[in-house]
């Protein structure tokens, strides 16, 4: 049977599995290094993750919807998540929304069509420093303007 | 004068986040110090005399927190850190896990090490990834020397620590929410009593607590309990970081002892953005607390002035609106927020949300009713004190508040249907 995940994704989660006072805490850190090597999670890696963890599919299919950060379905190679929330609101966040779905020709919640791009608003992501700001994948930037988004966007590959 | 930086003291130095700046700076000298002379209860017993309280948002006095664990050893004990840090207007947290993890670590060493645990858990929010990686890498350089471990520095006393990464949930922060999180199952929180200092994380007593208030034990532990006590004002004592954010010039972190006056930190800010638009009002302690409009603003920053003000210190998260801010448009993105957020197990809250941006979209659209402001306050009232976790009560304070500190603009958006301010929120 070939596995839903790579060999060294399924190593990584046997060693998870140790970490732990009980095993079901493994069961979001084993779907973060699923997501890692994926960039989502399917049913066939949530089967899988719940013969690992020894809870039923379903029960990770509760987990997985619960928690945003975890996705069903393929996104962008570079997933943009911008901060909607009132301190970044208060900062322009709407304008620079706009600004990012003219230059991608896409709304919020859509995919380029060479799937270069996914762009979504997110909750707070505790950087109101620096608003009004996006992470795209692992990265932060802000405070943003027009131009600094042109910029950002220019610089990824 | 300006206040001499204890929890922010190291962060401007290049490398801080690295064991040998810290280090350099006498880090971990508190940790030794209170190995060699002090056993668990007595450490305990200092950290009750500095009057620190948890800089999480309730502001409950940390060390009485400590002492609700029972005294039967027949379960294993869990310290779990709470830096799963959501709540809107809120980054100081962060800012002390990237920038100074090892004052944090020490406090949680210290912190285990009163309460006599030896397995300790570190629930960090998923979106912080850089956070994480710093962390563990603090954690890593620390288990090198001994920090953590077997027999810590020679002492006997043995702590492992482990990092947890959430997955975005804001109701993670909730502290029964996180233990079930932490346990791998959905974040829904749990009907206290029990409390988790007495049936925690899996079924054994649990104390949690926030990032900032494990860097106080730091310090009380290199200076001591009477030092702390006699910064900031009685009861409310030791430093504390203020997030501001919102209409200011410089928006961040900005330690100052508690009890400072708005005006004094909104000044170190930068002061407000637009020459032309005055303070129009402030929410004090993260989204979830009740807002001061600009005539209530000469306050102090302390837990028990901003209650006796109508509002709390909550998380400290300082959110500054200009006039040119619309109040129903402010709250109804944070009734958003609450909607996306809100668990849905207690119905009160489930509905009471999305019935709060329902009422709430069709005022800022023109669409209002005279009897709208009278039934987001009632629907309030249906809400506060009747779910599970405070999160209902996070949502009905600033729905109350705001209408009754701003009811002539929520009025203002029925009679002249629609928002007399949309042009100015959408810049």
């Amino acid at each position: 049977m070939t596995l839903p995940v790579g060999a060294g994704t399924d190593r990584r989660i046997d060693e998870i599995l140790t970490r732990f006072p009980r095993r079901g805490s493994a069961l979001l850190p084993a779907l973060h290094a699923i997501q890692e090597e994926k960039g989502f999670i399917s049913e066939e890696a949530m089967v899988y993750v719940a013969g690992k963890v020894g809870v039923s599919p379903s029960f990770v299919e509760g987990v997985v919807s619960f928690y945003t950060m975890f996705q069903r379905r393929p996104v962008g190679r570079h997933h943009i998540q911008l901060c909607r929330t009132l301190p970044c609101a208060l900062r322009g966040c709407g304008r620079i929304l706009e600004h990012f779905e003219r230059r991608l020709g896409i709304r919020e919640g859509g995919k380029t069509p060479d799937g270069k791009f996914s762009l979504v608003t997110v909750e707070c992501l505790g950087t109101c420093d620096t608003a009004p700001m996006v992470q795209i994948n692992d990265r932060e930037y802000g405070p943003l303007d027009e131009a600094k988004v042109d910029a950002i966007l220019a610089s990824l590959e | 004068m300006p206040f001499e930086p204890l929890l922010t003291r190291n962060i401007a130095k290049p490398a801080s986040e690295t064991l040998e700046v810290y280090l350099a700076s006498g880090g971990y000298q508190g940790l030794r110090r209170v190995l060699k002379e002090f056993t668990p209860e007595s450490f305990l017993e200092e950290v009750k005399t500095s009057g620190l309280r948890g800089r999480g948002g309730a502001g409950f006095p940390t060390g009485v927190k400590w002492g609700f664990l029972p005294k039967t050893r027949d379960k294993p004990r869990y310290l779990c850190v709470n830096a799963d840090e959501s709540e809107p207007g809120t980054f100081k947290d962060r800012l002390l896990i990237e920038k100074d993890p090892h004052l944090v670590l020490e406090g949680i060493i210290l912190s285990a090490y009163a309460i006599e645990c030896h397995t300790a858990f570190f629930y960090i929010r998923g979106e912080f990834h850089a956070g994480a990686r710093l962390f563990q890498r603090a954690i890593d350089e620390a288990y090198a020397r001994g920090f953590l471990g077997g027999n810590i520095l020679g002492s006997g006393f043995d702590l492992d620590l482990i990092v947890y990464r959430g997955a975005g949930a804001y109701i993670c922060g909730e502290e029964t929410a996180l233990l079930e999180s932490l346990e791998g199952k959905r974040g829904l929180p749990r009907i206290k009593p029990p409390f988790p200092a007495v049936v925690g994380l899996y079924g054994c007593p649990t104390i949690i607590n926030n990032v900032e208030t494990l860097a106080n034990v730091t310090l009380i532990a290199e200076r001591g309990a009477a030092w702390f006590a006699g910064i900031g004002r009685p009861r409310n004592t030791g430093p504390k970081l203020f997030c501001v954010s919102g209409h200011v010039k410089r928006p961040g972190v900005y330690e100052e002892a508690l009890g400072v006056p708005l005006p004094q930190l909104l000044e170190r800010a930068g002061g407000m953005l637009h020459p032309d638009r005055p303070l129009k009002a402030v929410v004090p302690g993260g989204s979830s607390m009740k807002i001061l409009p600009a005539a209530n603003c000469d306050v102090v920053m302390d837990f028990d002035s901003l209650a006796a003000a109508g509002s709390s210190l909550g998380s400290a998260g300082v959110i500054v609106m200009d006039s040119g801010t619309c109040i129903v448009w402010a709250l109804l993105n944070l009734a958003r927020f609450y909607a996306h957020e809100s668990c849905g197990q207690c119905t009160p809250c489930r509905e009471g949300t999305g019935w709060f941006v329902k009422i709430l979209e069709r005022l800022e659209s023109g669409r209002g009713m005279a009897s709208d402001p009278a039934l987001l306050v009632d629907v309030a009232g249906r809400v506060e004190g009747n779910t599970i976790c405070p999160f209902g009560e996070a949502i009905a304070w600033p729905v109350q508040s705001y209408v009754k500190a701003f009811r002539g603009e929520f009025e203002e958006h029925v009679t002249r249907r629609g928002c007399p301010l949309m042009a100015v929120a959408a810049r």
